[in-house]
């Protein structure tokens, strides 16, 4: 047993008490916020009552995840500059969302990102296009989270074993569930601020703890973490991770250019904008998610390095050979290492922290991906309309259980799914879809249905395509099958690829159909997204 | 291609689309986000690119162990927040108040969009 799993099993109790405590207050403020809730608006939108500061902590908690706190602290732990690399593509991404996105998808659309894809095209062909990636995209992201959490929270626990570790997923999924369907929208943005402020409250604080144990300057932090690496000040410069071969670099290249056009086209970060009144309080909260997120980030340099010079690697290693358990272990040591009441407290407390962000995250992609069925494949496609609201959130709440099912179902048995592969696949599918059909909708007068339909299935087919025949899937030793071989894409990450083929899909589609964009239409959406006349 | 469509009467929108008003609105908006759009992803594309092929350029010491490739991570901070905040004060100033004159001067014009208009 590693250390940290003896230490995590001593104090076993102080850690549940404390996921106990989260559990019950954001449990509490689902059941205030579910009874309020009345209309179709209300369970989607949040009632679009949250000022530009709330949506803008709800933002940035929907979006730092797990991988975020725990895999980006892990991975500068581990391999030094190169996990820096993640978090500045995560932060620049946000400009895109700020200059194109944000305020136009707030004039003109009401609940789903299909309502501005489907603006000016024929409602069911790019409804159903526009759902079916929204569910890809968050049933991946999903996934991640919720196989890392029964890995990460068994350790933290100190519990061992598969039935432990599944019932984790469960209790996570069942969770998640209920956030969604008694709280709705409302209920899942309050969850998100808890979190938010636990997270950046939990990071600061060990921050600041590191640093004090540098003098409060960072060159002799840099200095100890790579003395302490083994790897010198190779450990500080590019290339650890990605610096091997050229197939490595090219992989690198293409997440860098996944992360940066995924953020814009993530299904659960845009649906955040409709929970503000007006296109400026969407402009303000992206403004404030990017000083939360950016801080964030910096911090986790802090924590990364801090873990590497003060945990070392290969203790990172004993207790997660991915390096996810580095934040919680140098809370021990910051708090006075294993065996201390400082350092159980810590432990217990940053644990908790982590437990939070998982699910804080799992309930936003269940309400997006819910909510794209509702209103997107069940009142416009399959009702065509003729859905009332009352149904429409019913067929909401039924999604959100039956998405929380399949996810549980396939996490239970995905658990040797790499998480880091499926987030980073999540994006791909984002910025191969949704991204470009999203541009062109906005702002490309000759755009038609055709095009439409063509780039969102092309982006997702050839990104799912392309992973299914890439080392993630079979050829090495850390794919979901490593015994066979059918491998003949290279790289990890498709969006070098996939990405130029959603965009050239949507413009062939559009040029190769003789369909006639409506000019009215187009006027009418163009009037409405940079105005804001008729939002809702 | 890009004839005009035969419609007889351009709808109340469409007269919008067209006035001068909002012609500067959309030239006050594209002219600042498709520029700076393209101008940050190059700029993030530039530091990717160093990562990878230059690590001599990049593991070279500014000051203690700060090295290039540190700064140039935390310029790319940097230059995202003061885009951000140069954005905030241009839509302060060159888009809202156009966007607004328009919405008040039409206000019912357009009322909630028709779903499934199939």
């Amino acid at each position: 047993m590693t250390e940290l799993a003896s230490s995590a099993t001593e104090h076993r109790g102080l850690t549940m008490a404390l996921f106990g405590v989260f559990v019950l207050a954001t449990l509490v403020i689902t059941v205030w916020a579910g009874r309020q809730n009345r209309s179709a608006a209300d369970f989607y939108a949040g009632g679009r009552g949250f000022t530009g500061f709330q949506n803008g902590l709800a933002i940035s908690g929907d979006y730092m995840s797990a991988a975020s706190f725990l895999g980006i602290a892990g991975a500068i732990a581990l391999s030094g500059y190169d996990g820096f690399l993640y978090s500045i593509g995560f932060l620049v991404a946000w400009l895109v969302a700020l200059l194109l996105i944000a305020e136009p998808l707030r004039n003109s659309g009401r609940f789903t990102m299909a309502d501005v894809l489907a603006f000016r095209m024929r409602q069911r062909p790019v409804r159903t296009a526009a759902g079916v990636s929204t569910i890809v995209v968050s049933i991946f992201y999903l996934l991640a989270q919720m196989v890392g959490a029964g890995t990460l929270v068994t350790l933290l626990l100190g519990v061992s074993g598969d039935a432990a570790r599944r019932w984790t997923v469960v209790a996570v999924g069942a969770l998640m569930v209920v956030y969604v369907v008694i709280g709705g929208m409302k209920g899942t943005t309050w969850v998100q601020i808890v979190k938010a402020v636990l997270l950046i409250a939990g990071a600061g604080l060990m921050t600041v703890l590191v640093l004090a144990k540098y003098h409060f300057n960072p060159s002799e932090l840099l200095g100890a973490a790579a003395s302490a690496s083994g790897k010198g000040e190779a450990f500080l410069e590019p290339g650890l991770k990605y610096g091997a071969t050229n197939t490595s670099k090219l992989d690198f290249i293409s997440l860098g250019i996944a992360l940066v056009l995924g953020t814009a086209g993530l299904p659960h970060i845009l649906v955040r904008f409709y929970t503000v009144p007006t296109a400026k309080a969407a402009r303000k909260s992206v403004l404030w998610a990017i000083g939360i997120i950016g801080v964030f980030y910096l911090m986790t340099l802090a924590l990364g390095f801090g873990a590497a010079a003060l945990v070392g690697s290969k203790e990172i290693k004993a207790a997660s050979a991915s390096g996810n358990t580095a934040a919680p272990q140098l809370a021990e040591v910051l708090g006075g290492g294993a065996g201390t009441t400082g350092g159980a407290i810590m432990l217990a407390v940053i644990s908790a922290v982590a437990f939070a962000t998982i699910l804080a995250v799992v309930a936003g992609l269940t309400l997006a991906s819910s909510a794209s069925f509702a209103h997107d494949i069940y009142a416009n496609v399959i009702r065509r309309g003729r859905a009332t609201e009352k149904e429409e959130v019913r067929s909401a709440k039924w999604a959100a259980v039956v998405i929380g099912a399949v996810a549980i179902v396939l996490s239970l048995y995905a658990d040797k799914l790499n998480a880091a592969a499926l987030v980073a696949l999540a994006f791909a599918v984002a910025a191969s879809a949704n991204l470009p059909t999203l541009l062109y909708s906005l702002f490309w007068k000759r755009f038609t249905t055709a095009g439409a339909v063509s780039s969102v299935y092309a982006g997702l087919i050839t990104s799912v395509v392309l992973v299914v025949f890439s080392p993630v899937v079979s050829g090495a030793k850390t794919s979901l099958f490593p015994d066979s071989d059918f491998h003949w894409f290279p790289l990890e990450n498709p969006g070098l690829v996939s990405i130029p083929v959603g965009f050239l899909a949507g413009w062939i589609g559009t040029l190769l159909s003789r369909q006639q964009p409506d000019p009215a239409k187009y006027a009418e959406l163009e009037v409405r997204s940079l105005t804001g006349l008729g939002a809702h | 291609m890009d004839s005009p469509p035969i419609t007889t009467t351009p709808t109340d929108v469409q007269l919008i689309d067209r006035s001068e008003e909002f012609r500067t609105l959309r030239r006050s908006f594209r002219s600042f986000a498709f520029p700076v759009t393209i101008g940050f992803v190059l700029w993030y594309l530039l530091y990717v690119l160093l990562s990878c092929y230059a690590p001599g350029l990049m593991g070279a010491k500014v000051v203690g162990h700060v090295n290039v490739a540190l700064v140039l991570g935390l310029l790319q901070f940097a230059t995202t927040f003061a885009i951000a905040a140069w954005y905030a004060r241009y839509a302060d100033r060159r888009i809202d108040p156009t966007a607004t004159a328009i919405r008040e001067a039409h206000g019912a014009v357009v009322h909630a969009p028709r779903e499934s208009a199939e």
